[in-house]
Order: structure tokens, then sequence, then C-alpha cells
């Protein structure tokens, strides 16, 4: 029943419609400009600044865009070229954890945080800083990579025989989906590891001799060293709790009893306040607690 | 034969189900990806994945019904053979799913769960919650984590890929790729290299795509040689929330589980929406598509929302283009349980409770159904050879195109959750003939012959260099893609009109020339994400150019290609026998217009890097194509006389065409005996 659709040219066409007005529902106080400070460092091992930028309000904007168009303009608030501030972004619905920042002082994720509210909070300037818990690449971008070592670690995966047609997978029970699913929607964002007071910085500068392969080895054993931070033990519990990948279960809770284990969890639980999945990892470092300890009692009796 | 070495490029589901595959099967894998492959677009996937399984099969489901609403859905644009094989595998694919751990939804008895997509009467459709693309993804990434440990595979996270290495022969020999914080150059030498880097949605500005979407990768091959399929088809996903940096996806899944589509009788009702009783609504896909609903396929209810909008002038706001996706009537429980992941999606940026009020959504621009064109071997049974160096192959030997940046799979137009089982599935099958095709002699000869990627990698960083250098231009990168964006999302989307894509094509000529004048405004060699913006910007002009000489040239419409001046309406006749005559004629011109239409465009990249078309015709050995009548007025008709036309060429033509005396009418094909053999 789809009739010729007229007029397309002045309607726009499709998305470009849909963005065009940002809803025109009259915000009376809205503020013309926006502005920001940006904590800016131009690579590794330099020194960090900061630089204020202005940009033109638009309702509903969050921070990407704020950052979009400071690097489409490329000038800083007192006029002068600069270049464009660096950040990490992909999905801008919070979902791919790549933009994660400290916003005025708050470690969450750049795309769902609506500068409307930044500006209820703290006034007329919002704040970025790039998270300080990961060693900075450029201005917001950081090197993230430890937290992905973490997740080999702890073997944060179902160990299949292989991709060959085995038939499904073990029957679940909506109850044990439901306890599952919420940890698996773990973003790998790292705001849990940015907000935790045991998760200190760890930084591995390349030395001029040094080959590729030899670095990735020595960050390697310099991550090993400090801890695996709340996403990976919840990640353990994950698969600890899968009928499959329970069955390596103790190579897991080996890894979370090592150095830079669970023991080191100080219990501040700041990891689940600033999570930005709502994903209980108190709960899943509770879990990983009991299960270590019954772990390293039978450890010591099966000797 | 020592193991063969593969580069990968994209991490994505396609990617990563390839580079599992690979590592299973004894290869060396290198992948490349622009962000850490756990982060790739695949994670915005919402609503599910498509198989037949073992409930909709008791309710009268095969394989051959999932093969054939697919190719109906997509206008029968699709090479049937690999659709075939792709709906064979379903089963086993969820299957594999399901073992590898990604939670999905169970029954009450421990079963997977399953929702209805649209474009089917089967509920094929396996989810786990309402963010099924992010644990397909992550489970996948688990595995490959796992090779990785073992040493099979290395990852290249935060690498561009600029160009494949090709020999003398033409065969693929590696690629030229570039560190993006280090802004290093290293040439990669491999057996094979295999494209897997999603769509191209940033072409048109705002999408539902993520920031990595540029088609840059897929421009790059292109320019190198690799031909262009369909690329005219591109999906406007119906409903999307719309934002000032980026138009996020609502899942089908929403109107899976029951969401109504409605806007108020009265143009710009100021009512509160839930005020606004059920007699002043209007549930126009209900109405209009009383068998499908709200689930009719993605390109007929864009065009029906877009349509209420700009032709009936009942948009629910006045400045602003939008209609209401309603939940509100389903129970808060199962929304959480069933679609949590984007109801709070719509609540973060909306800042509304979709439980409580019901959305406001408009389409956006979603899915590339074309892209690279590859070949692939048909087996006796209908479907593809296994292990067969053709599958997903492009023109260019060595080197292969999976998911979304090949134009396999959905024709015309993608049905919704078959875009996850199109990327597992290529990725998986693909692997066994990359091996096979492996031309180890060959690719030492080219090794030895160093000449051959040193002068690659000294062009690209020559280019780079070049780039770096223009500081002094006037033109604006952002700005020139936002012109982009705006100029393809206005003439290339919903409705498509010869005099506006002529015009546009040779705006993006301009622009094009314009880009040549850009400066960049960061000239340091660490982390410059300003440079590779203005290079992959620059990389969006043959895509976008390719586009609009497709749809220019194709006067017809066709799944999500739709032109007003070449469609053909339902019937206007009340009495019978003039209605009789009418659908005669109906058919008579849609004979013609498959005889003339049915092909899939191929675009090469000329000398000047100009498009140049021709036209492939499209394997429909399997089922042929037949009037897609969804709601169209008069249809039982027109569907009377196709039958009967259909019924006479089968006498005629005694057994000569397989499937013959198809039925119109989807679900309703008429089953070979080779079908689900496979499985």
């Amino acid at each position: 029943m789809i009739k010729a659709v007229e007029s397309a040219e002045h309607s726009g066409g499709a998305g470009q419609q849909a963005v065009a007005d940002h809803g025109g529902n009259g915000h009376a106080a809205a503020p013309r400009v926006v502005r920001v400070r940006i904590l800016r460092q131009d690579a590794p091992g330099e020194e960090s600044y900061w630089e204020r930028f202005e940009i033109p309000y638009v309702e509903n904007m969050n921070v990407i865009s704020i950052l979009q168009q400071v690097a489409a303009r490329a000038k800083s608030r007192d006029g002068r070229r600069v270049a464009p501030v660096a950040w990490d972004c992909n999905c801008l619905e919070e979902v791919c954890g790549s933009c994660t920042m400290l916003i005025n002082g708050r470690t969450r994720m750049a795309c769902s945080a609506l500068v409307d509210k930044l500006l209820e909070e703290s006034g007329d300037e919002i704040e970025l800083r790039p998270m300080s818990k990961f060693p900075v690449v450029r201005d917001l971008v950081v090197d993230r990579s430890r937290l992905f070592r973490a997740l080999e670690r702890v073997k944060a995966w179902v160990p299949v025989d292989g991709s060959y047609d085995h038939g499904p997978g073990p029957r679940i029970s909506p109850e044990s989906q439901e306890d599952a699913y919420p940890l698996a929607t773990c973003i790998s964002c790292g705001c849990c590891m940015e907000a935790c007071p045991q998760f200190t910085k760890i930084e591995v500068v390349r030395r001029e001799d040094e080959s590729a392969e030899a670095f990735e080895a020595r960050k390697k054993t310099a991550f090993d060293a400090g801890f695996v931070g709340a996403h990976a033990i919840s990640q353990a519990m994950l698969f600890n709790g899968h009928p499959t990948g329970k069955m390596i279960a103790d190579e897991r809770l080996e890894a979370l009893t090592s150095q830079g284990g669970i023991q080191m969890c100080g219990n501040a639980q700041n990891c689940v306040a600033v999570c930005p999945k709502s994903i209980p990892l108190t709960r899943s470092i509770a879990r990983a607690g009991r299960a270590a300890t019954v772990w390293a009692i039978r450890k010591i009796f099966d000797r | 034969m020592a193991q063969p070495r593969v580069l990968v490029i994209g991490g994505g589901l396609a990617g990563l189900s390839a580079t599992m595959r690979l590592a299973e099967l004894g290869a060396n894998v290198d992948l490349v990806s622009l962000v850490p492959v756990k982060r790739s677009h695949s994670v915005c996937a919402q609503g599910g994945i498509n198989s037949v399984n073992s409930l909709t099969r008791q309710q009268g489901d095969n394989e051959w019904k999932h093969f054939d609403d697919t190719v109906y859905g997509g206008d029968f644009l699709q090479h049937q053979p690999p659709v075939k094989e792709m709906a064979d595998w379903g089963p086993r694919i969820v299957d594999l799913m399901d073992r590898l751990g990604v939670p999905f939804n169970r029954t009450p008895e421990g079963y997977r769960d399953q929702r209805r997509f649209g474009g089917t009467l089967f509920k094929r459709t396996a989810f786990a919650g309402a963010t099924t693309g992010q644990q397909l993804l992550y489970s996948l990434d688990e595995q490959v984590r796992r090779w990785e440990v073992d040493g099979k595979v290395k990852k290249w996270e935060f690498w561009d890929f600029l160009e494949p290495v090709l020999d003398d022969s033409g065969r693929c020999r590696g690629a030229i790729c570039q560190d993006l914080v280090t802004m290093q150059f290293r040439a990669f030498s491999a057996d094979a290299v295999i494209i897997a880097t999603g769509g191209c949605g940033l072409l048109y500005g705002r999408s539902t795509m993520s920031m990595v979407c540029t088609g840059s990768a897929v421009s790059r091959a292109y320019r190198a040689g690799a031909w262009y399929g369909n690329g005219e088809f591109i999906q406007v996903h119906p409903t999307a929330i719309p934002g000032a940096d980026k138009l996020r996806l609502m899942s089908e899944s929403a109107r899976g589980e029951g969401g109504r589509v409605w806007v108020p009788k009265t143009p710009h009702d100021p009512r509160d929406p839930r005020n606004i009783p059920e007699a002043e609504r209007s549930y126009f896909l209900e109405e209009r598509y009383p068998k499908y609903g709200n689930l009719v396929p993605r390109d007929i209810a864009t065009r029906e929302i877009f349509d209420i909008c700009t032709n009936e002038g009942l948009s629910v706001e006045k400045d602003r283009l939008c209609v209401y996706l309603d939940l509100t009537h389903v129970p808060r429980e199962t929304l959480d349980r069933k679609l949590g992941g984007i109801l709070e999606i719509y609540e973060k940026f909306q800042g509304v409770d979709p439980r409580v009020v019901p959305m406001k959504i408009f389409p956006a621009v979603h899915y590339s159904m074309g892209g690279l064109w590859v070949d692939y071997q048909k087996s006796s049974g209908g479907g593809l050879v296994e292990g067969s160096p053709r599958n997903q192959q492009t023109n260019i030997p060595g080197l292969y195109a999976i998911g979304e940046c090949d134009y396999q799979y959905h024709g015309a137009n993608r049905l919704g959750a078959n875009s996850l089982l199109s990327c597992i599935f290529s990725g998986l099958f693909c692997a066994p003939g990359v091996i096979a095709g492996v031309d180890a002699g060959g690719k030492q000869a080219a090794e030895e012959s160093s000449r051959l990627f040193e002068s690659r990698l000294r062009r690209e960083e020559e280019r780079h260099h070049a780039l770096l250098s223009r500081t002094a231009g006037d033109e604006n990168p952002y700005d020139l893609h936002q012109q982009l964006g705006n100029l393809m999302t206005r003439v290339a989307t919903v409705v498509r009109r010869n005099e506006q894509l002529a015009a546009a094509y040779a705006e993006v000529c301009s622009l094009e020339e314009r880009w040549g004048r850009c400066a960049v405004s960061d000239s340091g060699n660490w982390t410059n994400q300003n440079v590779v913006f203005t290079k992959s910007l620059g990389d969006m002009f043959p895509l976008a150019k390719l586009i609009l000489k497709g749809a220019l040239q194709r006067d017809e419409c066709r799944g999500a290609h739709y032109k007003p001046d070449f469609a053909m309406p339902g019937l206007q006749a009340t009495d019978p026998a003039e209605k009789r005559r009418e659908a005669e004629q109906w058919c008579d011109r849609f004979e013609a217009n498959t005889r003339r239409w049915l092909k899939s465009t191929v675009a090469k990249c000329g000398p000047e890097g100009e498009p140049e078309i021709s036209y492939e015709d499209v394997d429909t050995s399997l089922t042929p194509p037949r009037p897609r009548l969804y709601g169209l007025v008069g249809g039982e008709m027109i569907e009377e006389v196709w039958n009967e036309r259909q019924k006479k060429a089968a006498v005629a033509g005694e057994g000569q065409a397989v499937g013959a005396g198809q039925a119109v009418g989807a679900g309703q094909g008429k089953q070979p005996a080779y079908a689900g053999s496979a499985s």
C-alpha cells in the first residue's frame, strides 16, 4: 500500500530530518555556549596542561558531541589554533566501552554524559581528564591493554573442544541465565579499575634497544604483579558458573589467589558504584572470595 | 606445507569467527583492527540471530523456508546458493554460539527462547536480552583470546589497513597497515587477506553505525581493483532514536515483543500520548499490513513511517519527524527480561522511561546490503562447496571479504536478525577455502622480491606525509564530512529521484575536489586522529559515487531502493473483470522489469576513480523470482494471476525449472527434495 512518497526535497530524507532539530521544546534558560576545560598531554612522559574550549550549545548534547566540535574547530577558547584533542570512542551508545574518561572528576562514559545534566551539576564549565590509572597515550586516550591482559590471566572463556558441531550447549535454567547475563554485559570500560583504591597505575616504558616482543613480555610481567581488578574477578565468576566453563574453575581460582588476585581487594565498593552497566561486582567479589577460601583449604588437603 | 599465515582486517563477528576457525585449522592469523576487537560495531546489534530451531520446525518451518523468506524479503537480488547454505548452517551456528557460552534467554524448561522478527511468520530468532550482538561478539572474542594465548593469533589493535599488496600477476600477497598510536607503517606478508570491516554508514554522516564504520578499508580495496556489488542498496532502519552525534538504534525486537507503531489521528496532537484514546490513534502498519503487522520487512516499515510523516502530515511533533513506538502495554517484567538493554539506552539518552511513555522514533541509515563483490562455488545440492577457495573470494585472488562488507546475502533488503547469522556464517565457512587456496610458492617468491612490499610501503608513507604537510588549505574535513552526510541522506535513502541523484553526483565530485584542499589541524606524528579522519573521509567519495551512480541507473523499485517514478502501485479497479485486466498488466510489467533489472550492480573503479558500472545476472536457480506483495492493494488478484501463469509455464516446460509453480507469498514455497540435506 505504498504510495509515491512526495516532497523528499522538502523533508530532507531519513536520518537527517531526525537530527535537523532537537525537539524544539524551548529550553528557556539554555546557555548559548558550552565551556569545557580539558587536561591534555601530547605523548607519554610529557607534561600535562589544561586547555579551555568554548563551543555553541545545542540541545541534547553529550560529551562526545562537544569533543567532535572541539576537533572540528581546533581552536582554543582564546582563539589560538591548537591540535584537536585526541579521544577514544566508537559506538556512542554505551556498549563498546571505548570512551571512558573523568568527567567533572567522575569516571564514566563520555557518550552517555549529557551536557544539560553536567551543567546542572557543576555550573558553567565541564572538566575532562584522562583516566588516571592507565598510562596516557595522548590527551584523553589511555592504554588499557592491562585490562585485556587480566582477562587472559583469569581464563575468561568457555574451554570448548572447538567449533565443530556438537549440538547445542548445556540446558540452562532461566534463573541461571538471569544470574549470568548481567555479568556478561561487562563492556571492559575500566571504570571499576579507575575507581578502585587498590588498583594503581602501572606504566612500562619501552627501552630504546628493546624489541617489540621483549617489551610486550616485560609489560605482561609488570601487569601481572598488579591487581587484576573487579571486572576480571567478575568474569572469572561468570565462567565458573557456566556448566562447561566451570571445568577449569580451579585454574581461575589459582589465578585469583596468586599475586595481584582477590586478596588485594580492600572492599571499598567503589567499583560497583561507578559501573555504567550496574553489574553486581561486589557480589562477584564476595563469591570469588568464598570460592577462593574453599579452594585454598581443599588444596592443602589434596596435597 | 608450512602453516599458512592469514591477515584478517576487522575483528567484528565475521573477522573473529574467521580467525577462530583459521587458527583451529592450523593457520597463523594476524588480526588488524581500528579498535580493540571487543569494541567492534557488532556490539551494537541488538535483537537476535535467526535460525530454524526445534520449535519452529514442529510448526512447519525448515531451512528452505528460512532461505525463501530471506530471498523474498531481499526482493530476489541475492544469488541463491550462498543464501541456501547460510540457512542450512543456521541451526549449527546458533548451537555453536550456545556452546561458547552466549547467555541466550531461556524458556522455563531451560531451552533457548525465541522471538519473531520481521519478514517471517515463525519465531526463529534466538536472543540474549537485547544485546545479542554484544554477547555473540564477546564469546568469539574470548575464543580468539584463547588462541592468542596459544600463540596462533596476533592482534594488531589500533591499526589501520591502507592497501592490499598485489604482485605482478594480480594476486594479493599481503597489505600495508599503519599503527594509529605511533603512526608507523608496516608491510604484512600473508598467504591470504580477509576484509571484514563492516558497513559504510558514516558516508551518511549520522547513522546507527559506530564511528569506525567509514567504509575506508573497503574503499581502499575497491581502488586497488576489487569490485563492489549492489552499492545502492542501503538499509534504512525504521526505528532509531534521533541524537546530535548519532542516531541510536531501537531494535526491531521491540516490535517482535509486541511493540506497536502509531501516530495520533490529529496532526501534532499536543496531548500526552497516554491520554490519547485508542479510537484517535492510527496503528498504520497494522492497518495496512494485517498479515505481518508491525513486523513487515524493514524497507516497507521505513517507507510507511516516512510517508505518514511527510505526505500525510501526521508526525507526532510539528518541527521534527517522528512516530510513536509503544511498549507500554507489555508487562514491565517481560520488558526488563527481554528488552532491558535497549530500553536503558532510550532512557539514558532521552531521559524518558519507555516502559511508561511511548518512544518517539524515526528511520535512520543502518546497514549496507551491498559490499565487495565475492565469488562462490555452487554445489550439486544447490548450496555451496565447502572448502572451495572461490567462496567469499573477491575478484582479486587471495583477497577475501566477509560479513557486512560483502554483497552476498541480503539482496535488496536485509531481514532483521539475519546479519549476525551472515557475519558468523561467512567467517566460519570461508576458512577452509582460504587455506585450500593458499599459493605458498608464489608467496615466497613475492617475499623474496622485497621490492614489492617496500615500494607499496613507501607509497603509503609518501601519501601520509603529503597529507601531514597540508596545513595551509582552506577546507575543513569535518565540515566536508557533514556536507557529504547531509547530501547522501537527502538523496540516497528512503526516496530516490533521478534529477536529485544526478545533481548529487556532481556535488560529491566537487566535495572530493575540495577534499584535496583540506588542511590538517594536527601535523604531528603521534596518535594523530585528525589525519586518520581526513584520510578516511577521502575514501568515502569513491563509495558515495558508486552508490549514487548505481542508484541513478537503476530505474525500478526493489527492496530498499525506491524510486516513486518507477513504482508499481496496486490495483485501482473495483470491477472484477477490470481488476483482473489490471492484474494481468501488473504481472506483464513485473516480468518485463525482472528481465531488465533482476541483476546485481557491479562497480569497478575506473582510472580516474569514477565507478564503471556493469550488471551481473542473479542466480535464481533454486526458486524463481515472484512479486513481493506484502500488503499491496489488489495483491490477492495479482497473486491469482501470477500463480496461473506459473502453472502454465510449469506445464509447458515440464520439469525444466526447479521450483517452478512456486506460489506467491512468503513462507509458502514448495520444498525441493534436497532442501535441508546439509544439516
